[in-house]
């Protein structure tokens, strides 16, 4: 989870509608008289459905993005509006700055074949094709060579986990190796963009879970830019690096999924969030405080320790290098005990520092409910630190407190 | 009481089939000219076939696509056409349906396609197909014969009217019923109109279509007594001329000859049906 505003835009949506029926124009100019009314009573007055409506949300280069929702909500509509398999009724749509609603058939479909993958709940295979011939059909479509097409196809099911297979037919397989084949089809083109329509939700329980850690899996390993579909907000959660919750064909709420499960937006979402065991999706990240008021360079001397621990009223503080490493944990009684004796904490040698703390370090994608064990074994706050040990937060008992009741 | 008014449908049709006579006798004649060739062809072909041969050989392909009871039945079914010494006669009567179907799958699978791509068509074309299926088939027989002429060509032109109508319906509801993601799936991956009915649409619809040409042949063998009244020859004519004679066992004898000639096609074909259906539905 990078920061996204410095990363390539990838996918743009600008206020996308699809409205089925005709006279569409017609109520996206007058949308005031119709919103209040429910799907049904639009229907009657107008004959039309509001598939999706107004919809803008931008993808960075790279991050998975879910389109969540319940049936209903316009997520698949609207992610068939990225490739034009609906065509959107008003708005515009953006890969790579390029407008896909403007785009003639020639080259609508030169961008489906090479830049866009696309996974289908029901994994929408070709019954009557070995998965060799399963997996090569985006290179078969593009004019690519048989011999070439299907050494693609073979690395593809390999990679998803399918080697040894290739001659088998999709109904000698399970349903969640199935859709391994639909995965490795859209993998085989070595497109940049995947768009994935409730890939994993036909699945069983066990099997959707294990699929979904091998995506996480596999998806590190190859880099795309994907779009998810769901309609299970766990899964949301647990793939996205961003979500969009929609309602009646409606983006709701977007941003990260501890925005999404920390602050939820009033009413719908709230109601989405309500039961969920939020100790399994907030992260350190989340909850870590800026170090100013935790942290004082290793040379300070005992006065300016106290005095800054008093000021904030802390037990613990830590005294860190240039670096931002730690070298060492002070305790506040340990120092007034010492007060007076030291003019610095570096004055006295190493070994007989009664300040000496062990600390517990994490990465900043620990979720709070590891937190919480780690936090039974300790006084002292724990720290985040980044790959290199640099110092990135502190969380104290007290936050990890305060993040529960809101929890 | 009197209607108001009588409208002279009938003369008018009389002078538009008249017109269509006149003006264009020359397509007429041209449609007569390939049919007929055609006919002479898979007619000389399917008599010079030493008996032996092709009732081996057809037995051989039953038993290939559906099993060893087919493969006897066909088998057995030839040698008694063979033995009620109907032979010849029947050779001749599948050239003319084997014609008949060749023109009806040729134009029937296009106008299928076509009126499961495009929503107008199919509304104009439905009716039209209602007629040709429910009109008598007696009615059509004498402009066909104006254009045509007496022989083997009308009778089989009536056939394919008679017959055309399920091989278009069942292309038409095969490629419909294709499942609607994997044709999703396909314009995702890329597809032009025509790789997608070529790769996906028309493969899976395989057994659907075959369905309709079974369809089309149950018809046209249904027809060749009728086609007969107009000149066709085959088992046909010989059923007619039971009729006219009241020959009991002349009629009997060329009717068991249709009999034996339907079952082998419809199991055969039926066969070929059930394995294309089997690669795509994966009942195994």
């Amino acid at each position: 989870m990078g920061d996204e505003t410095s990363s390539k835009i990838k996918i743009k949506c600008e206020d996308v509608w699809k409205i089925f029926g005709d006279g569409a124009e017609d109520i996206i100019k007058n949308w005031d008289q119709y919103k209040d009314m429910n799907k049904v009573e639009r229907l009657e007055k107008t004959g039309c459905v509001a598939g999706t409506r107004q919809a803008s949300f931008k993808v960075a280069e790279g991050e998975i993005f879910c389109l969540m929702g319940l049936s209903g909500s316009g997520k698949s509509t609207l992610l068939r509006c990225i490739n034009r398999l609906h065509e959107p009724t008003a708005g515009k749509v953006f890969i790579d700055n390029q407008d896909i609603t403007a785009l003639p058939a020639p080259e609508l479909r030169d961008v489906r074949r090479k830049k866009i993958g696309m996974v289908f709940q029901h994994f929408a295979l070709l019954p009557h094709r070995r998965l060799v011939k399963n997996a090569a059909f985006g290179l078969e479509i593009q004019g690519m060579e048989k011999k070439e097409r299907e050494k693609k196809a073979y690395e593809a099911l390999e990679l998803v986990g399918l080697k040894g297979w290739e001659k088998s037919y999709p109904y000698e397989l399970s349903g969640g190796m199935q859709q391994r084949v639909g995965l490795a089809r859209a993998l085989a083109t070595n497109p940049e963009i995947l768009l994935m329509d409730e890939a994993f939700s036909a699945l069983d329980p066990m099997i959707k879970r294990q699929m979904q850690d091998e995506f996480v899996k596999l998806i590190k390993k190859v880099k795309k830019t994907i779009v998810f579909v769901t309609h299970d907000l766990h899964e949301a959660l647990k793939l996205a690096n961003h979500i969009a919750i929609m309602k009646d064909g409606a983006i709701v709420q977007q941003g990260t999924p501890a925005q999404i499960v920390l602050n939820p937006a009033k009413g719908y979402v709230e109601e989405f969030v309500k039961d969920l065991p939020k100790t399994k999706f907030i992260t350190a990240q989340d909850i870590m405080q800026k170090l100013d008021k935790w942290v004082m360079p290793v040379g300070s001397s005992s006065e300016e320790v106290t005095n800054k621990m008093n000021e904030n009223n802390l037990r613990y503080i830590f005294l860190v290098d240039e670096n931002q490493k730690i070298q060492d944990t002070v305790d506040y009684f340990n120092l007034t005990l010492l007060d007076g004796f030291f003019k610095s904490i570096e004055d006295i040698p190493k070994n007989k520092r009664p300040t000496h703390y062990p600390t517990i370090s994490v990465s900043s994608d620990t979720f709070l409910e590891s937190l919480l064990d780690q936090a039974a074994d300790t006084k002292v706050p724990i720290v985040v630190n980044d790959s290199q040990g640099k110092l990135q937060g502190v969380i104290s008992r007290e936050t990890i407190l305060s993040s529960l009741q809101s929890a | 009481m009197n209607f108001p008014i009588r409208i002279p449908l009938g003369h008018w049709a009389e002078i538009f089939v008249n017109w269509l006579t006149e003006n264009f006798s020359s397509v007429f004649d041209s449609i007569k000219v390939v049919v007929e060739f055609l006919l002479v062809q898979l007619d000389s072909f399917f008599v010079w076939v030493p008996w032996p041969v092709a009732l081996i050989g057809l037995a051989v392909v039953g038993w290939i696509v559906a099993g060893r009871r087919v493969g006897i039945l066909t088998a057995v079914c030839l040698f008694s056409l063979g033995c009620l010494d109907l032979w010849t006669i029947g050779m001749s009567t599948l050239a003319l349906v084997t014609t008949a179907v060749f023109i009806s799958v040729l134009f029937g699978l296009p106008m299928g396609i076509l009126a499961a791509k495009n929503p107008r068509f199919d509304i104009i074309l439905k009716p039209i197909l209602d007629g040709m299926q429910t009109i008598p088939s007696f009615v059509y027989l004498i402009p066909a014969i104006m254009f045509f002429g007496i022989g083997n060509v009308p009778g089989i032109i009536a056939t394919v009217i008679f017959a055309l109508p399920p091989m278009v319906r069942l292309t038409s509801l095969g490629i419909q019923q294709v499942d609607h993601e994997v044709v999703e799936a396909g314009t995702a991956f890329g597809c032009t109109p025509v790789q997608l009915l070529l790769k996906i649409q028309l493969p899976l619809a395989i057994p659907s279509i075959m369905t309709g040409v079974n369809q089309t042949v149950m018809m046209a063998l249904s027809m060749v007594v009728v086609a007969a009244m107009i000149g066709a020859g085959g088992l046909g004519s010989k059923i007619l001329y039971s009729i006219q004679r009241i020959d009991l066992g002349v009629g009997i004898e060329a009717g068991l000859g249709i009999l034996f000639i339907a079952v082998v096609l419809d199991r055969i074909l039926q066969g070929i049906t059930k394995k294309q259906q089997d690669a795509i539905m994966h009942q195994k």
